[in-house]
């Protein structure tokens, strides 16, 4: 459980479109990572090349390394349906499977890909990741109800909940608060920070503020100007990049002076 | 009434209101409800009076009446209410005006198949077939004043085998084409291709598919192969470019945002169709496929040169001719078993036309009842 991940000079092109240029980064194991920067810096971008997510989008592709505790991700011969079930994602809304009940979406990563699961097994694996994203107490009773009848936090700790129960290493989080209220952020924030224990963290985030509360480390990706790649400016500390960043772009944006 | 209508709340003494406003400046004049009526029912008695000078017929005073209404209508509410009032009230008048006209076809047709359809519906007509009913048979019916003998049991059962058959083989191609379509070929020559063939085969008249199924099982099995399962292969043609379009539309609305959460769960692409993007969509697919066969189960000119007529239940699709509602319908009204005693043969086609509109609304409420089982459970 928990492996690092270290990236060396990955280009993301969308067809022919280079959207992010040059990221070299080393995200430690049990610790959990920040990517800061404007909208359409390539941010999102840069995080869905690390479950090879990218290459849905038509066109998608990268060139470069993605190393998984020294693995490259896009080695030849690297299935990327076993890269996902390495490392999860979680989207910025939550999407819980409609057609499935909150049980059914917990267990979907083991029951859609055809894994023959015992039924003290499978119950053990509900209870075990609905606690592990701090659910359980309040869904314990309703398990066979539809997962889109929970609130909007609710419904995002059961996408989180489904994907700590498929066991990744990674979890990477593109922008999951984006869509909810100051208290289910906060739950899921404390979530984050007892994630850590067990898992590599890597999360997205325009909130500055969360990204210093729950964060180890912190990378600011910019953009040059519209149709230039996104590159990454800064990767240091959360500490130094909030309080004493080395290069001026940074500090003008953790301060509220960009653009 | 008039544009004076004061406002209540300031016409009623002892509330703490600006006294000596009578009249609210936001406010217009407004017709009372019963205006209206007044006008429609004026519109009526001068539409009658008008019928009858040019000789009175139901249509003219139907035609008079609406017209003197809209007119009268518009021109108060204008006079009363205002300019933009008045247009409003023209044009709510005349799509009511449109909705009448759009139901009359429907309320007549309903009218005229339970009229004449429900003398000839009972339990013999229902489950007998026309097996040596003759035309001596329904000579002496009417002679005698009996009851007509005969029935459309076979013509039904044809029709559900013949239709089951054209589902199950359009369903599959249909949907797989669907999926194709969706989720594998986004941009490619060939998916465009599949699109404009399918577009095509929207367009193909009845009577060509069922010449083609006719003229394909003809050069395989001989000139005179003529069975259900040629006349549901016919249907099949006809389905299929339905199905597709219903399907890939149910597969477009599928949220990419499902697609990519399972994805990123490490489940495959094709399990991710099977088990997430098609049971989201299940709902509108199976409805999608139920007015397809709705459309299908009423064609009678590809049954006819595909699986000929029977008057004998035959529920084998594999061999022998068929009946379905549609060709016996026809056969009965252009062929009556007794060419001198009409009558027999005449109920028989309004009872089996009954029976066959019967069908088609019990699939329209299975399509919804399917529907909403189907559909993406809600509530907490």
């Amino acid at each position: 459980m928990a492996k690092r991940i270290d990236v060396n000079d990955l280009n993301v092109y969308y067809s022919k479109f280079l959207a992010v240029e040059g990221v070299s980064i080393n995200i430690e194991p049990k610790s959990v990572t920040a990517f800061i920067g404007p909208s359409g810096c390539g941010k999102s971008t840069f995080l869905r090349t690390l479950n090879r997510m990218h290459e849905v989008i038509p066109g998608g592709r990268v060139e470069g390394q993605v190393l998984l505790d020294g693995d490259d991700l896009y080695g030849a011969g690297v299935d990327p349906v076993t890269v996902r079930s390495q490392i999860g994602m979680v989207f910025q809304r939550p999407n819980p499977f409609p057609t499935m009940s909150i049980k059914d979406n917990v267990l979907a990563g083991v029951k859609l890909n055809g894994t023959k699961i015992s039924r003290s097994d499978a119950d053990d694996l509900v209870e075990k990741s609905l606690r592990g994203a701090n659910l359980w107490n309040e869904v314990k009773d309703r398990l066979d109800k539809p997962g889109s009848g929970l609130s909007g936090g609710q419904q995002q700790r059961l996408c989180i909940a489904r994907t700590i129960a498929v066991k990744p290493d990674v979890i990477l989080m593109d922008e999951p608060c984006s869509a909810l209220d100051p208290i289910s952020t906060l739950a899921i924030e404390d979530l984050i920070n007892e994630l850590k224990n067990d898992y590599t963290v890597v999360i997205v985030t325009h909130n500055m503020q969360q990204a210093a509360r729950v964060s180890d480390k912190t990378a600011f990706f910019n953009i040059a100007g519209t149709g230039k790649p996104g590159k990454l400016i800064e990767f240091n500390e959360t500490s130094a990049i909030f309080s004493n960043p080395e290069q001026k772009a940074t500090e003008d944006y953790v301060s509220g002076r960009f653009g | 009434m008039s544009a004076t209508t004061t406002n209540p709340r300031h016409s009623t003494g002892g509330t703490p209101v600006p006294p000596a406003r009578k009249r609210n400046s936001l406010a217009k004049g407004k017709l009372p409800k019963w205006a209206i009526w007044a006008v429609a029912a004026g519109a009526i008695i001068i539409g009658a009076a008008a019928s009858t000078l040019t000789g009175f017929n139901i249509a003219a005073f139907a035609i008079y009446s609406a017209i003197i209404f809209l007119v009268a209508a518009t021109i108060i509410t204008t006079v009363v209410e205002g300019k933009r009032r008045g247009t409003n009230a023209m044009w709510t008048y005349l799509i009511y005006a449109c909705f009448i006209v759009a139901l009359i076809p429907l309320a007549s047709v309903l009218y005229t198949v339970l009229e004449k359809g429900l003398p000839g519906i009972n339990s013999h007509f229902l489950f007998s077939s026309m097996n040596g009913v003759t035309g001596a048979v329904d000579n002496q019916s009417v002679n005698d004043g009996a009851p007509v003998v005969g029935g459309a049991y076979h013509a039904v059962m044809g029709t559900l085998l013949i239709t089951l058959w054209a589902t199950l083989i359009s369903v599959p191609v249909g949907m797989l084409t669907a999926v194709y379509l969706v989720e594998y070929g986004q941009g490619k020559t060939l998916s465009k291709a599949i699109t404009f063939f399918v577009d095509v085969m929207t367009g193909i008249p009845s009577i060509v598919a069922g010449l083609f199924a006719a003229a394909f099982f003809g050069m395989i099995l001989g000139p005179s192969a003529r069975m259900g399962i040629v006349a549901a292969v016919a249907l099949s043609v006809l389905m299929i470019p339905t199905v597709v379009r219903s399907t890939e539309e149910m597969l477009k609305i599928v949220p990419n945002e499902l697609r990519e959460a399972s994805y990123a769960l490490g489940v495959r692409r094709w399990r991710t169709i099977l088990k997430v993007v098609v049971p989201t969509a299940i709902s509108g697919i199976a409805s999608g496929v139920t007015l397809a066969i709705a459309r299908v189960i009423g064609e009678t000119a590809p049954i006819l040169v595909t699986a000929g007529i029977a008057s004998q239940i035959n529920m084998n699709v594999f061999a022998n001719w068929m009946s379905t509602l549609p060709t016996f319908i026809y056969y009965q009204i252009m062929n009556p078993t007794s060419p001198t005693n009409v009558d027999p043969s005449v109920q028989r086609a309004w009872a089996a036309a009954l029976l066959l509109i019967l069908m088609v609304m019990a699939l329209n409420l299975i399509a919804r009842l399917v529907a909403s089982i189907f559909a993406p459970k809600k509530g907490r």
